[in-house]
């Protein structure tokens, strides 16, 4: 079995296809850095990432299969899974040796996978527009903590830096301890040495604005006001707002 | 100390719930320079009542005073219940905060009627006015337009508005009088045809001139209630699918009648099932997005709603003779009515077998529920027994009743046996 190791970046999985083509070999496995090889290697390779090949695979994969594909290729990316970057290879393999797009042969596992998996990501990305929560610091800029299943807060930047224009705020991943803060002219990923106060998700009552304890309380009576509890439907009610996003809803502390 | 804006709030909110309608969809707008936020085509639900509704607009009344007295409403005047009215700067201040927090899309605003319709909606455009004009808000608004108010104010309305709407309520005249004896369905079809036409004259203007201002870009939307009186869901339908052909119409609603005020003796004492309501908006969905007619799913014979089962396996069960449906060579058409098939997978089916032909399996894979779709589908391999060697009345039976536990299935795929993977 032939295995590629890499450094577990995206940049670093458009470089090991590009060395593939160069080697003529195809991973059957693709290793980060310190994994042990699997038992059954024969063949061990060690890529290099390297912006400018990165570079070569995406634009020829942008125009063999179009820009709305190759956005489901980085959903697959963020989705972190297990085997997701093998999974990537081999998608990316066969769309270069396809004398056209694969990308509508939904008959191929791998396409299919690859689509199934873009949109639960981007599912994933909706749910986090839906539910973050900002909450104004004492500054005059806002806050809000995420946690998503997947890795979507860089996908949904641009709903936030649109809608969000003419306010200061920082989102911030608390799982995966980084986040965007927005200064009114741009987002910047950042990350921070002492995030420890932003794990907790709450800014505390001295970080707070003085009246954002107030439009939290009007919104949870709002929230309650709006039920009708003729109607209840607690299951319906987990599976459309799942348990995961609670945490950090003021409606449902 | 209280919080007297709080109460208001609790007491408005309380009052406007009852109005299904809460969708913010229809306009796009990208943030404008100097503005307060963008308007995002489809409406995002940005939280879930514990009864499953989605919570996309601060969904509120001006005021819930009325001097109207319809039957259905829990703000009739003749009901002691606790007042409020929002001050313009109130309603305004609590918009843009939630906005800001990311709580809500925009606003939905409707009222109780003060003095006489007009009164009501200039009230109710100064607070739109506000938001627009002076905070710069650029999220989203729906606003109700009360009944019978002049052409005039709904033009007004319409200017800062995405959405406007008028609630029909009851779908037979002659019931809305009986329940809400200050309306009437031209009050209700007026305003709907100045919003129509503003919605036109916008749209028309626009195409020669591009900074035209708009009217209520994501056009208007109405409400029935279902259950509260007598209407066949034939006679819904077909007024659903006639207000559809109007221009501008987007979206009726349909809420199920809940008895808020019991002691009303023109009014039921039971609240229908829930199951009818959920039934018309698949109907309703059928009419919109599947092509099919409003006599295709209720008719002289068959009235109203099948509640055992969906409208479109319904309609199948109706018409075996329409099957199987072969989704290697039929139309798109075609396969969308297939039961177990919805427009996501009809659209893989049509896009993936220009490349290889579609089995049982990748079916499956594709989403499609073959526990429905076997009796009405063709595919490579060959069905084991379609609704027509079957008979409409098994194939209901099994669909109905699937089988409950491991020895019935296996009972079961022995007898029938389903597609092999
Ligand atoms: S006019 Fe509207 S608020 Fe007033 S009683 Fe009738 S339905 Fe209720």
């Amino acid at each position: 079995m032939t295995v590629f190791r890499y450094d577990k970046t995206f940049e670093g999985l458009l470089s090991a296809l590009f060395d593939a083509y160069v080697r003529r070999t195809f991973p059957d496995q693709l290793i980060g850095p310190g994994e042990p090889a699997p038992l059954f290697t024969h063949e061990m390779y060690e890529v290099m990432t390297r912006t400018d090949a990165a570079e070569r695979v995406w634009k020829g994969l942008e125009k063999k299969l179009g820009r709305r594909v190759c956005h489901q290729l980085t959903h697959v990316w963020l989705s972190e899974q297990a085997g997701g970057d093998e999974l990537l290879m081999r998608y990316m393999h066969k769309a270069f040796d396809a004398p056209q797009s694969i990308a509508g042969d939904f008959t191929d596992d791998d396409v299919l996978q690859v689509k199934k998996i873009a949109q639960k990501v981007a599912k994933e990305k909706e749910r986090l527009i839906q539910f973050v929560r900002f909450q104004k610091a004492g500054d005059g800029s806002y806050f809000a903590p995420v946690s998503p299943l997947y890795n979507v807060l860089p996908l949904s930047i641009g709903y936030f830096t649109d809608r969000f224009a003419d306010q200061r705020w920082l989102l911030y991943d608390t799982k995966r301890r980084y986040g965007y803060y927005y200064d009114l002219q741009r987002a910047m990923e950042i990350t921070l040495e002492h995030d420890e106060a932003l794990l907790k998700g709450w800014l505390s009552e001295e970080m707070q604005a003085e009246d954002e304890k107030i439009f939290q309380e009007r919104w949870q009576s709002y929230f309650r006001a709006v039920t009708i509890r003729e109607r209840l439907n607690p299951k319906l009610h987990r599976q459309l707002m799942p348990r995961r996003f609670w945490q950090y809803l003021p409606e449902k502390r | 100390m209280k919080d007297s804006i709080r109460e208001k709030l609790e007491i408005l909110a309380e009052s406007a719930k009852y109005d299904v309608s809460c969708a913010s969809s229809g306009t796009s707008r990208k943030h404008r320079e100097g503005h307060v936020g963008s308007a995002h085509g489809w409406g995002i639900c940005h939280s879930f009542t514990e009864d499953g509704r989605c919570v996309s607009l601060l969904k509120i009344m001006l005021t819930n005073y009325c001097i109207y007295d319809c039957a259905y409403c829990i703000n009739r005047r003749s009901n002691d219940i606790r007042r409020a009215t929002f001050t313009v700067s109130e309603l305004v201040e609590l918009t843009v905060e939630f906005y800001r927090r990311n709580y809500i899309e925009g606003l939905f605003l409707s009222s109780g009627v003060i003095r006489n319709p007009d009164y009501t909606m200039e009230r109710m455009v100064r607070i739109v006015k506000q938001l627009r004009e002076v905070e710069r808000f650029n999220g989203y608004i729906h606003m109700k337009s009360i009944p019978g108010a002049s052409r005039e104010l709904v033009a007004k309305a319409g200017r800062y508005a995405d959405r406007l709407s008028v609630n029909l309520e009851i779908a037979k005249e002659e019931n809305l009088k009986r329940l809400a004896p200050e309306k009437d369905h031209a009050s209700v079809f007026k305003p709907m045809s100045y919003i129509a036409q503003g919605f036109l004259e916008s749209a028309e203007e626009r195409r020669h001139l591009r900074h035209a201002p708009r009217f209520a870009p994501a056009g208007q939307s109405t409400q029935m209630i279902v259950g509260a009186t007598d209407e066949t869901d034939r006679e819904i339908l077909s007024l659903s699918s006639a207000l559809y052909t109007r221009p501008s119409m987007k979206r009726v609603y349909y809420s199920g009648y809940i008895p808020v005020n019991g002691y009303d003796q023109r009014l039921p004492a039971k609240q229908p099932p829930l199951i009818r309501e959920h039934r018309l908006y698949q109907a309703d969905w059928l009419m919109r997005f599947y092509g099919f007619r409003s006599d295709e799913i209720v008719d002289d014979t068959d009235p109203n709603l099948d509640l055992e089962v969906d409208p479109k396996l319904a309609w199948a069960l109706r018409h075996p003779e329409c099957f199987p449906v072969d989704v290697n060579r039929a139309d798109y058409e075609l396969i969308l009515r297939v039961p177990g098939i919805g427009v996501k997978s009809a659209q893989l089916i049509v896009t993936s077998r220009r490349y290889h032909s579609i089995t049982a399996s990748t079916l499956r894979k594709m989403g499609v529920v073959m526990k429905r779709a076997q009796y009405f589908l063709l595919c490579r391999e060959l069905p084991p027994q379609t609704v027509g060697e079957l008979n409409p009345l098994i194939v209901r039976q099994r669909l109905i009743n699937p089988p409950k536990n491991k020895k019935q299935e296996g009972l079961r795929t022995q007898l029938t046996f389903t597609f092999p993977d």
